[in-house]
């Protein structure tokens, strides 16, 4: 009993490396027999698991950063028993942590502590298509590929496209405004979501479910839940814009000296490419090279240099996509902007280059502990940073890498640092605050895409500043005065 | 000696394009849809490319059979490293009905003319899964053949190769000149860099016609009808093994 009872207290071994400091909020009530018998009772079929061998997946992310001790999982299947669940909790001050697909980057989606998970999994009926606006409603629950399978059948596409597409959940992503690797075509998510139906932590409903391209009345109140991360309230159903699917692309790697010749590139695409741009990446050696090795590609696609920039094209036909990115590759070569290049010439090749870039978190997994960091930066800037970490980190034997990658056309750079032998609290306190303060003083985002989650939301007021932080916690207030909400994220929590 | 590759590559609907049956059932939606080089075809370019830098080979020609945009085809396999390329045209009804027997007259012809050594090919085409071309080249020519090569060694005049059979491998060893087709395992083929891309728009590439290399390309089958796999049937889900057996009992599995 009393060493149930410390568990509930303090954090897991995983989270507690991180986060030593950071205590369960004393006004949470603890699960009961009761609690569980009724939840039991409103979600038949096993769908209120209790096993803690079944309840293990959905306490830890896949990277591996934090775990939870949560000894209840609940998957609903419609939107009124996530109602009941929620009035239930908010009645009996039980903490919740909603969780989509739990491919979070942040530590946003597991519990800390004994908070009970709310799993959108089961919640997945695709609902209806609209051809003439292209407008889709879906499930929270459903898979982010299984809807791009979906609306391809009408000759549209998702209006994004992230490494995690086959496990990810629309729900998961709408709460966090995903990025992904379309933001360069088809805009940030927000711009993609018409209407949302959202369960609040009371249980009450908000309906923002309309498929409206124009609707200026009032406060858009939906937008507070985009990016909110489960703080807020709970969506449960999406409508999205969903663009035409493109039948042409093209794809290019490329390999240049030096970082100025990646930007070089990068404009010069935007001019020769034009509307049929759709994607810039680039890739590091060292993060190049972890990936090939990952994907055991053995022949090299281009020669070897310093930096890797990938441009894809899309057009309605092959020949317009292919006759950019020929025009691009033609003219960089020609500037020297680049020293060697491929253009894919079939799908395979065109998976296969794409693997390079999105398969880069699997590799870094690979080569050890990862300190993972999503910023932007003026581009200017953004391999600076780098350059900066990598003498930092110089003195430290234990790591291994220090790569950069990233959404380039976004300004949006991934510095990943990997470290054998595990975590190190050394290393943290060397890289953190030194970091988010390097990046706020240019002005720049300490998450451009991954969210704060757990294990950046001390370092909000950092970024966005005491007046935007104060608004933000009477926001939470309003919403969700108990607290029950994805508790420990997001906002700044005073015990860690 | 250094001797004279010719390799085949036919431009089929790209392997990652779901295919579909025209509505009137007389053939695939070609229509807009992506192509590109067979993809044994590909490896059997690798090959090539191979020997010559091994200097076994001194000349790599790529030919493929159909229409002008055929040529796309003939300038990524020019990209990787062929030397010259040899269109032969044919186009419309011509094209449709076109068939492996022709095909093999087309390459033997061509075989003959350019003073061939090897022809490599892929084993078949993922289109229409023939398997028959190599095999009926070296017929017409009277040329031994060793087809579905997951090794190919070549010295003397002679080719040593390593053949996937039923349950494992045999290795063979044949007289140039010969046809050795391409199975999956032969090699990886590599990506075509910028600078081979744009030495190919240089390269030499000859057009001819079935006339010019007096075949006949007359079909002798008629092709009656195209028809959709069968769409596979859902699953069900069962809540219990007793479940599950009587299922099976009453389908009479068990």
């Amino acid at each position: 009993m009393w060493s149930k009872f410390v568990r509930h207290f303090s954090t897991s071994p995983l989270t507690r490396v991180r986060h030593p400091k950071l205590r369960r909020a004393p006004h949470y009530a603890t699960l009961t027999d009761r609690d569980i018998s009724f939840f039991e009772r409103l979600l038949p079929d096993g769908r209120a698991i209790t096993d803690p061998d079944d309840c293990s997946p959905y306490n830890i992310d896949w990277i591996k950063t934090c775990q939870g001790q949560s000894q209840l999982v609940l998957r609903p299947k419609t939107v009124d028993e996530i109602q009941a669940i929620l009035r239930y909790c908010h009645e009996h001050q039980l903490a919740v942590c909603p969780q989509g697909g739990n491919t979070g980057l942040a530590g946003g989606s597991v519990p800390v502590f004994d908070e009970i998970v709310l799993s959108l999994r089961s919640l997945n009926s695709i609902g209806a298509f609209d051809e003439n606006s292209g407008v889709l409603i879906a499930d929270a629950g459903c898979i982010l590929q299984t809807l791009d399978v979906h609306v391809n059948q009408f000759g549209h596409t998702m209006p994004l496209d992230l490494g995690a597409k086959g496990s990810c959940l629309i729900g998961g992503n709408v709460a966090t405004n995903a990025g992904g690797i379309r933001v360069v075509r088809y805009g940030s998510l927000r711009s993609a979501v018409l209407g949302l139906e959202i369960v609040l932590a009371d249980g009450s409903l908000l309906d923002c479910l309309t498929s409206l391209r124009k609707d200026n009345t009032g406060v858009d109140m939906k937008q507070a839940f985009i990016g909110s991360e489960g703080i807020l309230g709970l969506i449960t159903r999406v409508a999205l814009a969903c663009p035409s699917a493109m039948s042409g692309v093209g794809l290019g790697l490329f390999s240049c000296t030096s970082f100025e010749n990646i930007l070089s590139t990068m404009r010069l695409a935007r001019k020769l490419c034009g509307e049929t741009l759709s994607a810039i990446e680039f890739l590091d050696s060292s993060t190049y090279n972890l990936s090939l090795k990952n994907l055991q590609q053995t022949n090299k696609p281009v020669e070897p240099n310093n930096f890797y920039i990938l441009v894809e094209t899309m057009s309605s036909t092959y020949e317009q996509a292919k006759a950019t990115l020929d025009k691009l590759a033609n003219t960089a070569l020609e500037k020297e902007f680049i020293t060697d290049g491929t253009l894919a010439q079939d799908l395979k090749q065109y998976k296969d280059l794409w693997a390079i870039r999105e398969r880069v978190p699997e590799a870094l997994v690979a080569d050890g502990y990862v300190f993972k960091y999503d910023f932007s930066l003026p581009p200017a800037r953004m391999y600076k940073l780098v350059e900066e970490t990598q003498k930092r980190m110089k003195p430290f034997s234990n790591v291994r890498n220090v790569t950069g990658f990233g959404h380039l056309g976004d300004q949006n750079l991934h510095l990943n640092i990997t470290v054998q032998n595990g975590y190190s609290d050394e290393i943290k306190h060397a890289l953190e605050p030194w970091l988010y303060e390097w990046v706020a003083k240019e002005r720049g985002s300490i998450s451009a895409e991954h969210g704060l989650g757990l294990h950046k939301s001390k370092y909000l007021e950092l970024n966005k500043g005491k007046q935007s932080l104060e608004l933000m916690k009477k926001m939470k207030n309003i919403f969700d005065p108990k607290c029950i909400l994805n508790p420990y994220k997001v906002l700044p929590y005073k015990i860690d | 000696m250094a001797i004279r590759i010719l390799v085949g590559v036919k431009r089929a609907i790209d392997y990652a394009v779901k295919v579909q049956v025209k509505t009137d059932k007389t053939g695939v939606v070609t229509e807009g849809v992506k192509h590109s080089m067979n993809p044994f075809d590909e490896i059997a370019v690798e090959e090539a490319i191979r020997l010559k830098e091994k200097k076994v080979a001194q000349e790599i020609i790529a030919v493929s059979c159909g229409p002008t945009q055929c040529q796309e085809t003939l300038r990524t396999a020019l990209a990787l490293g062929a030397d010259r390329a040899i269109h032969v045209e044919i186009n419309g009804k011509d094209y449709e009905t076109l068939q492996p027997l022709a095909i093999s007259k087309l390459i033997a012809a061509v075989a003959k003319k350019e003073s061939i050594d090897l022809v490599l090919l892929g084993k078949q085409a993922i289109d229409d899964d023939s398997n028959q071309t190599g095999q009926m080249v070296a017929g017409l020519l009277s040329w031994p053949q060793a087809v579905f090569a997951s090794k190919v060694d070549i010295k003397d005049k002679q080719a040593e190769v390593m053949r996937e059979i039923d349950g494992g491998s045999e290795t063979i060893r044949v007289k140039l000149p010969a046809v050795i087709t391409a199975d999956l395992r032969l090699n990886q083929p590599r990506f075509a860099n910028l600078p081979s891309i744009q030495k190919a728009k240089k390269k030499p590439m000859a057009k001819m016609t079935p006339n010019d290399l007096g075949v006949d390309i007359k079909p002798h089958q008629e092709y009656l009808s195209y028809e959709e796999p069968p769409k596979r049937q859902g699953g069900g889900r069962v809540s219990s093994v007793d479940e599950l057996i009587s299922k099976l009992k009453e389908k009479g599995l068990v």
